[in-house]
Parts: structure tokens; sequence; C-alpha cells
């Protein structure tokens, strides 16, 4: 409907860190492993309760692609003391909204509730922890909803059809390079047993990450905790985050080439992908340095070197972006885009966006474009406090990602203490690689974009 | 990562505004006669500003459609001395964000500014407000981004589906058709255009003022009277009412695609109506997003024939609207529009149960206060409820007006509103065994 063309400058589109007011963040675990982080804000008496698993998609055996967020769904149906969807019915009779997510390092449940009802909530995340109750009916109409997820959210989208290829040709061997919400065919195939040894396999507390952030405090948290979560035993097949451990990516020697054509696309773009290392516990340095990178050659649509170059003075872009997610369990990745103005073509469209990085490693960084940036990091701190689910959900994101508390406090200080030779050196370093994953996303020759026609 | 279930993609929602929530909500009227909404949190140093301008997209003047949406994307593209490129420079260095956003019936903006720099950021946005450069390079620049997006959304079974419905339903009210524009008259519009957009929306006579965070209603008058006190009076008129003209029925829009994309609707109900409500309850058990509403029981949590479905009421400011909206499989969609005027029909004749109403009720009453999270949210609302001319003390009786609709009220609201017969089905995509219909 409504598709503004550009939501936000300035702060939007700069990937900034979560903020940390270390003096809010309480951690303990409990006694069966259990690892509970705290955050306070008692402005507003409501509160965001969230449990994360250590186990996502890039943890699913061969075969059974979209497992991990079939199960996910499945959660929603009944437990031995709750029917099928009463979980959310109660959650919503109380007031509250809930729902639950799925990536490759993480799965995580979720509600938002009046903070006097966070007991509750723990009482029945608890109770599905151990208690689901799988039914054949259910998991086939379950099935059909997530393939109507991915059409939903792949199949009708040249752009995530495209990734999806693109991602599966960057990861040789990592399971990174999977989708998911699972390949079609591997979906078709999953079966209560798959689900029920997913489950059986991932869910126990000392797999699982509670982070409760919002109107409660430290020891409220804690009682609560010991009553619903502490009654539940550890599992002793659990391994620690630090060994949790995936096939791994060799070097990358041969550059790839992904050409997909799709009668949809309107504009076609072209994507340069480097793999990149992530932030690792107590080694963030090259991590933070990326994240600047990222912001320097893509981070605004009129100051970045990309956008500046390609967009503004020679015209020859209609778009032009560098992403990078520095927060990962395994090896991440470094994007480019480059997508032409009308008649340029995504040949050209990579040689140029090449030869503005070339330059760009000869002439360096503009000490007054790193000083703005770096204000910006430090101030985003300050926003990112008006929003304390998003900062549990950045809490999340990183301890599912091998780091600690300690590492994710840091990171804002990592970042200032980041100078313009560390972003340069690390940006030597990630460009070096002349093998990488080229992405072409373009329309069959000779045909015009899909037209519609009205019939009534 | 993926959720498992998505806020409805469709824009609009009745948005239920909180209620008892514990938010202190001074009016403030600047020296100059401006009055703002202000919810004042000092606990972090800075603030939220959101203004609300009458007109919108729907305010283009003739033979220049596009052009509020044009001259919105170019407010950020320089001011006096400051080219493009300067002005986002000058914004980064102080860590302030602006946005421009164009609705049907408004002109959105939304800033947030640091307490320690907000006089150099109120001074940079006054001057996109006030004194937009509209230089011809940029606004060339922005219209190439503005096609592009137009062609982006002509491949997009959503848009296609909004702007077929629209189209259908509104003919030649602006609603009928997309305040981007089209291709031809984006490529027609003129710099003259621009600065006459300028002049009609941005006018200190229509604007609802909302904001949030760490600022004294003392200094916010005067800042109030500075950031906007230099712009002109409102002079021209806004579009009146149009009442949709589609009848029942389904049509088909071919695409290309593995599913379809499906939209529906009739007329709505206006806020200020006796009857909103119960409307309101009743839409929440229907068909609401984000709830376990019948909709959702039926077509997805039953059958498994869609990712997820929501129904909302649009109260756009010239024709409420009952809507709704979900995607299906080609060869389910069929089914699934079944299940749909089944549901419409039951609701109509039955209304709903007590035991539905009650839990309606809880939810709602109960998910009120939660919706005052965050300055930038708060002052959101603020503007917004100004905007919809809805007193300030509508957030203390919202609750006790939930509570008070029964079952009664809902069948007659329901016997009223909800029309099987006249509810219209736009569909787009390749569905088998459906014939288009009216």
């Amino acid at each position: 409907m409504f598709r503004p063309l550009r939501l936000a400058i300035g702060l939007a589109v700069i990937p900034f860190a979560a903020a940390q007011a270390a003096d809010d963040v309480t951690e303990f675990t409990l006694d069966n492993g259990m690892h509970v982080v705290v955050i306070e804000d008692h402005r507003s008496p409501s509160v965001t309760h969230m449990v994360w698993y250590r186990a996502g998609a890039a943890d699913e055996l061969p075969g059974q692609s979209g497992i991990a967020h079939f199960l996910e769904h499945l959660m929603f149906k009944a437990t031995d003391d709750l029917e099928t969807r009463e979980f959310s019915r109660i959650v919503e009779a109380n007031g509250g909204s809930d729902n639950a997510f799925t990536s490759w390092d993480y799965t995580a449940y979720h509600q938002r509730v009046a903070s006097d009802r966070l007991g509750l909530m723990m009482q029945m995340e608890a109770d599905r922890m151990r208690d689901l109750i799988l039914d054949p009916g259910q998991v086939d109409t379950e099935r059909q909803v997530i393939l109507e997820e991915r059409a939903q959210r792949t199949d009708t989208s040249p752009g995530a059809l495209f990734n999806e290829q693109l991602r599966a040709a960057m990861y040789l061997n990592h399971p990174y390079g999977r989708p998911i919400i699972g390949w079609r065919h591997e979906m078709l195939g999953l079966t209560l047993e798959h689900a029920r040894d997913w489950y059986e396999l991932h869910y126990h507390p000392n797999n699982a990450i509670l982070i409760v952030a919002g109107d409660a405090t430290p020891e409220e948290v804690r009682a609560l905790a010991e009553e619903h979560y502490g009654p539940i035993p550890a599992h002793p097949d659990i391994v620690a985050e630090e060994s949790r451990t995936r096939p791994q990516e060799p070097p990358h020697t041969a550059t790839r080439y992904v050409h997909y054509e799709d009668p949809r696309v309107a504009n076609p773009y072209v994507s340069i992908n480097f793999l990149a290392p992530e932030r690792d516990a107590g080694d963030q340095e090259e991590a933070a340095a990326l994240t600047l990178l990222a912001a320097v050659l893509g981070g605004s649509d009129f100051t970045s070197v990309l956008s500046r170059e390609l967009q503004i003075e020679s015209e020859r872009s209609l778009f032009s972006a560098a992403y990078y997610n520095s927060t990962s369990l395994d090896a991440s990745s470094f994007t480019l885009l480059n997508m032409p103005v009308p008649g340029v073509s995504l040949e050209e469209a990579e040689t140029e966006i090449m030869e503005v990085i070339d330059t760009f490693l000869e002439d360096g960084i503009e000490p007054a474009q790193f000083e703005r940036i770096q204000f910006q990091f430090a101030a985003s701190e300050i926003y990112a406090e008006d929003d304390v689910a998003a900062l549990a959900n950045a809490y999340g994101g990183a301890l599912t990602s091998g780091l600690t508390v300690a590492d994710i406090q840091a990171w804002p200080d990592v970042i200032a203490a980041t100078t313009i030779e560390d972003v340069m050196e690390a940006a030597r370093d990630l460009f070096a690689n002349e093998a990488t994953t080229i992405g072409y996303l373009s329309r069959p020759e000779a045909e015009e974009t899909a037209t519609s026609e009205v019939s009534q | 990562m993926i959720a498992r279930f998505i806020a409805p993609a469709f824009a609009l929602i009745a948005f239920a505004l909180p209620a008892s929530a514990n938010v202190d909500i001074q009016r403030v009227t600047s020296p100059g006669g401006l009055e703002a909404w202000l919810v004042q949190d000092n606990s972090i140093p800075f603030v939220a500003i959101d203004l609300w301008f009458d007109g919108g997209g729907s305010a283009d003047v003739e033979g220049a459609r596009g052009a509020v949406h044009l001259m919105a994307a170019t407010l950020e593209e320089g001011t006096g001395d400051l080219d493009s490129q300067q002005f986002a420079a000058t914004l980064e260095g102080l860590a302030a964000s602006f946005s421009f956003s164009t609705y049907r019936d408004n002109l959105v903006v939304s800033a947030q500014m640091l307490t320690e720099n907000r006089e150099d950021a109120l001074a940079l946005l006054r001057g996109a407000l006030v004194e937009p450069s509209f230089d011809p390079v940029a606004v060339e620049r922005v219209r190439t981004q503005v096609i592009q997006g137009l062609q982006a959304d002509a491949n997009d079974p959503n848009d296609i589906a909004s702007l077929t419905f629209n189209e259908l339903a509104f003919q030649d009210h602006p609603y009928g058709s997309s305040l981007d524009g089209t291709i031809e008259s984006v490529t027609a519009l003129t710099r003259d255009d621009l600065v006459t957009a300028h002049r009609n929306i941005l006018v200190r006579d229509r604007v609802a003022i909302g904001v949030a965070g760490d600022i004294t209603p003392e200094d916010l008058g005067v800042l109030l009277d500075n950031l906007l006190g230099d712009l002109p009076l409102a002079e021209i008129e806004l579009p009146g009412d149009v009442t949709p003209t589609l009848p029942g029925g389904v049509s088909v829009v071919d695409f290309p695609t593995p599913q379809s994309s499906v939209l529906f609707g009739h007329s709505g109900i206006a806020r200020d109506d006796p009857d909103f409500f119960p409307a309101f309850v009743m839409n929440q058990v229907l068909g609401a997003g984000g709830y376990r509403s019948r909709l959702m029981e039926e077509v997805r949590e039953q059958r498994g024939l869609t990712y997820g479905i929501s129904t909302w009421l649009s109260l756009g400011a010239n024709s409420p609207m009952m809507m709704g909206g979900f995607s299906s499989s080609n060869d389910l969609v069929g089914e699934a529009i079944e299940v749909v005027q089944a549901q419409w029909a039951d609701i109509a004749e039955n209304g709903i149960t007590q035991a539905e109403l009650e839990a309606a009720q809880r939810y709602m009453t109960g998910s009120y206060p939660l919706r005052f999270e965050g300055n930038s949210e708060i002052a959101g609302i603020m503007a917004a409820m100004q905007s919809d001319d809805m007193p300030v003390d509508y957030i203390n009786t919202r609750n006790d007006n939930v509570m008070a609709v029964t079952v009664e009220d809902i069948q007659r609201v329901a016997a009223r509103l909800v029309d099987p017969d006249g509810l219209h089905f736009v569909v787009v995509g390749q569905p088998e065994g459906l014939e288009a219909s009216n």
C-alpha cells in the first residue's frame, strides 16, 4: 500500500549497535544451566519475556531443512496442560501479544505483557519446553501453513528467490547455505517424527536463554524463574555454547557467478559477496572495523562512498549499498550491491562498483565522515534505550551467536576505539580475496516486465 | 529470521488508541498559537517530534498526480546554502534523524534529536520544511527513484491488488489512484508543481503536533514557533468524501506467480459513528491481525490455506472501509475465498458469542496500556489522535467504551455493516477454478 520512498534518513540507515546500559543488565544461571538475563526499564509497567534456544536452521540434519522453523510453529499446539492454541489465547486474554522466530543460529519465543503477568508467561513457556504433544493431523495442516509461508515470503519474490540461490552458492560447506524456511521438496517430507526428534534434542533448559526486559527486578525474575523453569532437569547431551560446531567453510578459491532471471524483476542489480569474519567472544575488533567499513561505504544515501560516486557524481546507479552482519555464530558475509540506471549493464555495474572500491583502497577515508559515523554510533546507544524490546532482541541474538554479556557491553567501546587505519586494514584484507560470489538478478532478454489485466 | 506470523501487510489499520496508560499528556500552546500534545519524559536525553500535515497525497492538484509525494521525498535534498550531500552530512553530524512520508490523508514528518544539539537539529529541520531548495538536479534524481519504485510496484502482486481495488472502488477520486502517481504523471511533474505542493500542504494551520521525551513545555512552545511559525496559512480545499462504487464479486488480475494475493472489502464505518465501538470489537473477533480471530482459525489453523489473514477498519478521511487481505497458493485460493465469504455471512446473520466478546474485550483493554512504549511511538500517537480530531480524554474513556459493547450491539452493527453480497475480492495471480464475477 504505502511505500514511502525513503522512510528515514540519518540514523536508520547505519547498522547501529544496540545500546547497553550496563547498570541495568543483570545475568545469572539457574542450577539446571538455564542462562538468565534481566534488562531493567521501569518507565512503563510492561515486560518482554523471551526464551531463546541455541538451535536453528544451521543445526538441522541434512535432508530436513526447515525443521527448526516447523517445530517453532508446532510449539503453539497442545501440551499436557494446555489445549491447542490455548497458549496464545491465554496471552491475549491477559492483554498480551506473543510470537516466535527462527534463524540459522537460534529459535526464540516471546511475549509482551503487563509486568504482573510475568509468572504466568514463565509457567506456560516452561510447560511447552518439555511437554509438547504432537498430533499427526495438526502436523499435516501446519505443514501446509509453512508451505504457504514459503510461497508468500520466497516464491512470490524474485529478490528472495535470488538471495536463496546466492546464499546456497556462497556457502560451500556450511549449512548457512540452506534457507531457514527450508527447501520446498524437503519441507514436503518433514514428519511428526522429525519434529519430535528435533524437540527432544534441543528443547532443554541448559540449551536455553531466558531474557526478561522491562519492568521487573532481577530478584523477582530469579524467584519466578526458579519456580517455573528451575524444576526442569538439565539434559546431559546438550553441549556447551563454545563447543557447538557445524561444518565450516574451506578457503574460497574460485569466483562463482549466479545469474537468476525472472520476468517479475523491475530493476536488475548485481550483488558481490565476500566471506567475512564475525564477532567472536573476546575478539570483536575486526568485526567492529567491518561494521564501520559498511557504514563508510554504504551507510548513507548521500554521503557514503558508494552512493556519492555512483548515484550522485556519475549518476550511473539507482541504488548502491554495503551490508555486513557482525553477529553470527560462524562465518558471516560482506555484500556490495549496485542497481544501475536503465541502459547500464550488470557487467558494467559490477566493474564500476569494484572500481570505486579500488579507488577507495588508495584514497582512504575522509576524517570528517569517520567522525560523523563514530558520533552516530555513540548516539545510537541513547536512542536504543527507548526500545527495551529491541535491546532484548539484540542480547538474545548475540548470546546465541557465541558472545557473552561482557562482549555485548564492550562492543560500543570496541567500535569507539576503532581507527581509520583499522578500518582500512580490514578493507584491504576483505577485498584482497578475489574469490567472491557474484549474483546477477535480471529479467529474461527481450521480455517486457509482467503486465496485468483486470477481469471481473 | 522469520516469524510465526507477520503483522498484516496492509496499511491503515484502525489503531486502537491507548487508554489509561500511565502517560501524562500536556497540551502546550506556543506563544505564536501552535498547539501540541506533549508527553514529557526526561529519562533519556532526546526528543521525538511528529508533525502530521493534513491533505497528504490526496491533495495533489489536477494534472499533477504524485506531486505531493515527490515534494515530500525531496524535502531532505537541501536548503539554503546546503546541497543534498551537505544537508545529509550536517544531519549525520548531529546524529539526528528526519523522515518525510506521504499517506493518503497526511504528510507525516517524524524527527528524533539529541538534547545536546537540539537547536542545531531544529534549525536544519526548519530549513527542510520552510525553505527547501528543490534543486533541479536533486529533483531529477528523486524523480528517477520514484519511477523505479513505480516499476517495482507494477511487479508486486500486493501493490497491484491495492491499486486495482482502489481504482475499482474510488475511480476518479484521489483514493482511486496511487499517490505516488504514474510513470507518465511523475515524468511530467515540474519544479513548479513541487513548489505548489509545498505551498499547499506545509501550512501552519493544518498540522497536528505530537512530542515526547526530554523537553519542557516552555522550551517546546519556543521551539514550535521557530520551527513552523514561518509557514503560511492554508489556501486550498481538501478533497471531499467519496462513496465506493464497486459491487460484490471477484476480480482477477492475471499475474505470473505461484501464490495469489487477495485484497477484499466493502464500505466501512467512521470513527465518529455511534456504532464505531461495536464495529471495532466485532472486527477484532472476525479478523484483526495478531489475534486468534475467526478467520485465522478457519482459513489457517483448520485448513492450512494461508500463512496469515487479517481484516481491518480503514478510517480514511474520505471513505471508511472494512477491508481484509491474505495470500494463498493458486490451487487453494478459491477455497480460501469461499471460507471468507461463509464467515462474512455467518457474522452478518448471527453476530458473535458472549465468550468471543469477553475474550476480545479482555485483549483489547489489557493490551492498550502496552501501546505507549517509547518516545517515537508516543509522539506518533499524540499527533495521530489530533489529526483524527480525537479528544484528549479518549484515552480515559476508550476502555470503558470497549467494555460497554454487548453481543446485541454487535448483532445490530453486523447486520448493518457486514455485507456478504457486497464483498469484493481482488485476486492477483493465476488462481485455479476461480471465475471473475460481479
